[in-house]
């Protein structure tokens, strides 16, 4: 499962590869510019954010009815539904499935729920194949890395590598670093998979409780080749993608494609209600809903992190993000990267395990301000900061109070003590403008790339009391 | 954010929080800051008592330090005078994050009360003093900087561009990305020092790229660490702060 953070390290070394950082900045302005692009009117934005948000947040403040209602409807519907409250849990039951059809390959959409699980490596454990056919997702299985990105899964990535990779790969296959070309060649590769497996698998982007509906957004078709043309599939998710109502899929779907690539629609949108029926003509002959928890039901006991389940997944808030488009996802060591991955992440594996990615920001707001669904990040990196080091263990967060360093409090102690005191503080003023040349020329990381500050030889206060601002 | 709509006529008397940053750094800019309001006819009342907003420990998670603190300040300020702070991001702190800072505390209400008073500088010379800049200064170009702060939580940034914008010899050079922050985010610089280096590189190498032979920010963490890193690589691109940049250019005995 999660490793702890080393994430110092893993940050370095990413800021020291110059094809990262070009890589990620080159692809980061394209989205940047994209989403901008996509919303010129700013008055409808704001009131689509508004809408989306109060959506996500309604589906969330009645959560657990609105899944009772999802899991009857489907039920009604002929989807089969599955609950999980750890990931392991997730990874039998889709193994089950599998064995229960003597199912050897698991052909699979996007999903960052099964990235959670790790169900490819779990899979392959007991003997089964699974074959990623995202166009990204099935580069990075061809490299054997994570994603870095929670849409644009290989962005770090450029053309030339990927066109290296498919010639280390593929031999037999001429080589190209043509976008069209090698898209065409990993298509045909991948589509005569579609027809061998017996099981696909997707994710979910709505599930709706009052038609027990799976909504799906794709770009490729390979979801929908997915969730139709094997005879089983298998939809995961995270327990908090539920909405209560059809009609509030509209809106999302409007603001989702336009806030992660500056599409107006996205190339497919899929609704899956059932199985299929006797006079259809195609769709699998059985659906599954495998609903997981894995810490998400923890979130949601507190009233002001409950927001972090808002998310839709969009990625605008790190294809915003000054820290992200330097570092990359994969410094982060976690699912999922980014401002939203720095809120979520810690608060499932325990802040005493990742809260250091809570301080991983300069909280400039950049990601807040584009958040679809108005997820208020910086506030809630804030708070984490705070659960992090607290002592008092009220509440729901774990790991609270768990990076608790004994020495850094005292130094705040001190802080607080001199500066909630005037006398101590114009003290200890005098003696900074006093001793201003005394003062080192080195102050530790600061001055690695910058000169150390310099005190001035009168301070405000002394200023204002000589130009007579003291007093009315 | 509950972003100002409208704001109240000129007041006859202002309170200035100056900042513990600039107390210490810069004492001239807050200084500036102070003349700019007097020159205009209203009285500035400077409080000895005054330390800082908070914010460090705040932001690193030690509420209980910042709450004693912040505490300290409301009681430094106690008529129902405007609070006049040259800072996005003291300001920020004072208008947005106090309220959170006391909810559920006896002075829960009058922290709300405290933060309503606050006003940004430039929002304060150019939306309540609707101020008139003469400019007497010689032809130059200028860079300029609007912290995350001011940009986002005060929603600042146009009163910034506006102030420069009425001195008939300042030209403004845009930068590239010039709403991307400068690496500086208080504790962060130094938790996440690497991060926090590529990002002011990145930062002073389009301010230098824009032609500008001055650099003005409204924020004093961020003018210490982009200008900061420009003296380190050597860079002829000294920075103010638009306080001290604005008084420079308009008062008559420094001209
Ligand atoms: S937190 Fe907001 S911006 Fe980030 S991925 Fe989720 S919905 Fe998108």
């Amino acid at each position: 499962m999660q490793q702890k953070v080393e994430f110092h390290d893993r940050a370095g070394k990413a800021l020291h590869n110059p094809q990262i950082r070009s890589n990620f900045r080159y692809a980061m302005d394209g989205l940047m510019l994209k989403r901008l692009r996509s919303f010129p009117d700013l008055d409808e934005l704001n009131r689509l954010r508004l809408r989306s948000a109060e959506i996500r947040a309604n589906a969330l403040a009645r959560l657990p009815e609105l899944l009772e209602q999802l899991e009857a409807r489907c039920r009604e519907n002929g989807i089969q539904v599955h609950w999980a409250e750890t990931a392991e849990q997730a990874n039998e039951i889709v193994l089950g499935i599998m064995n229960r059809h003597g199912a050897k390959l698991l052909i699979k959409g996007k999903s960052m729920v099964s990235e959670e699980m790790e169900l490819n490596h779990y899979l392959e454990q007991h003997g089964i194949e699974c074959l990623e056919s995202d166009l990204g997702e099935y580069i990075l299985q061809l490299a054997g890395e994570p994603p870095s990105h929670i849409v644009a899964p290989a962005i770090h990535k450029s053309r030339q590598q990927v066109a290296q990779l498919f010639k280390e790969k593929f031999p037999d296959i001429p080589y190209s670093d043509d976008v069209d070309t090698l898209t065409r060649n990993a298509r045909d590769i991948l589509r005569r998979k579609f027809y061998e497996a017996p099981v696909g698998l997707s994710g979910v982007n709505f599930a709706v409780a009052e038609t027990g509906t799976i909504c799906l957004v794709e770009n490729e078709g390979n979801g929908r080749m997915c969730t139709t043309i094997p005879p089983v599939h298998i939809a995961v998710t995270g327990i908090e993608k539920v909405v209560e109502k059809l009609s509030d899929v509209p809106p999302l779907l409007s603001i989702l494609p336009r806030s992660a690539t500056g599409q107006h629609i996205t190339t497919y949108f899929n609704m899956i209600s059932s199985p299929r029926k006797p006079d259809e003509k195609d769709g699998p002959d059985e659906v599954h809903l495998l609903l997981l928890d894995n810490g998400r039901s923890h979130i949601y006991k507190d009233a002001e992190l409950i927001a972090t389940l808002r998310c839709i997944r969009c990625g605008a808030c790190m294809n915003h993000c000054p820290v992200y488009a330097r570092i990359g996802g994969h410094a982060y060591g976690t699912t999922i990267p980014g401002p939203i991955g720095s809120i979520l992440e810690p608060q499932k594996a325990g802040l005493d395990q990742l809260g250091e990615l809570a301080t991983a920001s300069t909280l400039c707001g950049a990601c807040g301000e584009v958040c679809p669904v108005r997820i208020p990040i910086p506030e809630l990196l804030n708070r984490l900061r705070f659960e992090r080091v607290r002592q008092d263990h009220t509440g729901a967060t774990r790991g609270q109070g768990g990076q608790r360093d004994p020495w850094e409090a005292r130094i705040w102690k001190a802080w607080s003590w001199v500066h909630a005191n005037p006398m101590l503080y114009r003290l200890s003023m005098r003696m900074a403008t006093g001793l201003r040349w005394l003062l080192p020329n080195r102050l530790g990381p600061w001055t690695s790339v910058r000169t150390a500050p310099r005190p001035a030889a009168k301070s405000l206060h002394t200023l204002a009391r000589e130009k007579g601002f003291d007093h009315e | 954010m509950n972003l100002r709509k409208s704001y109240p006529e000129q007041p006859e008397r202002i309170y200035f929080f100056g900042t513990c940053l600039i107390d210490i750094l810069y004492p001239e800019a807050g200084l500036a800051g102070m003349q700019l309001i007097r020159r205009e006819g209203v009285d500035v009342i400077y409080p000895l008592n005054q330390t800082c907003c908070g914010q460090p420990a705040w932001n690193s998670g030690y509420r209980d330090e910042a709450r004693e603190v912040a505490a300290a300040q409301m009681a430094c300020f106690p008529e129902d005078y405007p609070i006049v702070v040259p800072s996005g991001s003291c300001a920020g702190m004072l208008r947005q994050h106090y309220p959170a800072l006391f909810a559920g505390t006896p002075q829960q209400d009058a922290a709300q009360a405290f933060s309503e008073r606050v006003f940004e500088l430039t929002e304060f010379l150019s939306r309540v003093l609707k101020i008139k800049l003469n400019d007497l200064g010689k032809p130059v170009k200028v860079a300029l900087h609007v912290s995350c702060s001011a940009r986002r939580e005060m929603g600042v940034a146009n009163e910034h561009q506006s102030l420069l914008q009425q001195l008939s010899n300042v030209e403004l050079v845009e930068q590239e990305r010039k709403e991307e922050c400068c690496g500086f985010g208080g504790t962060f610089a130094v938790k996440h020092a690497q991060i926090s280096a590529a990002m002011v590189e990145e930062k002073a190498t389009a301010l230098v790229a824009s032609g500008a032979d001055a650099l003005v920010s409204g924020d004093c963490g961020c003018l210490l660490n982009i200008a900061g890193h420009l003296e380190y690589r050597k860079a002829q691109l000294p920075g103010s702060h638009i306080a001290s940049f604005l008084w420079e250019r308009t008062n008559a005995a420094e001209g």
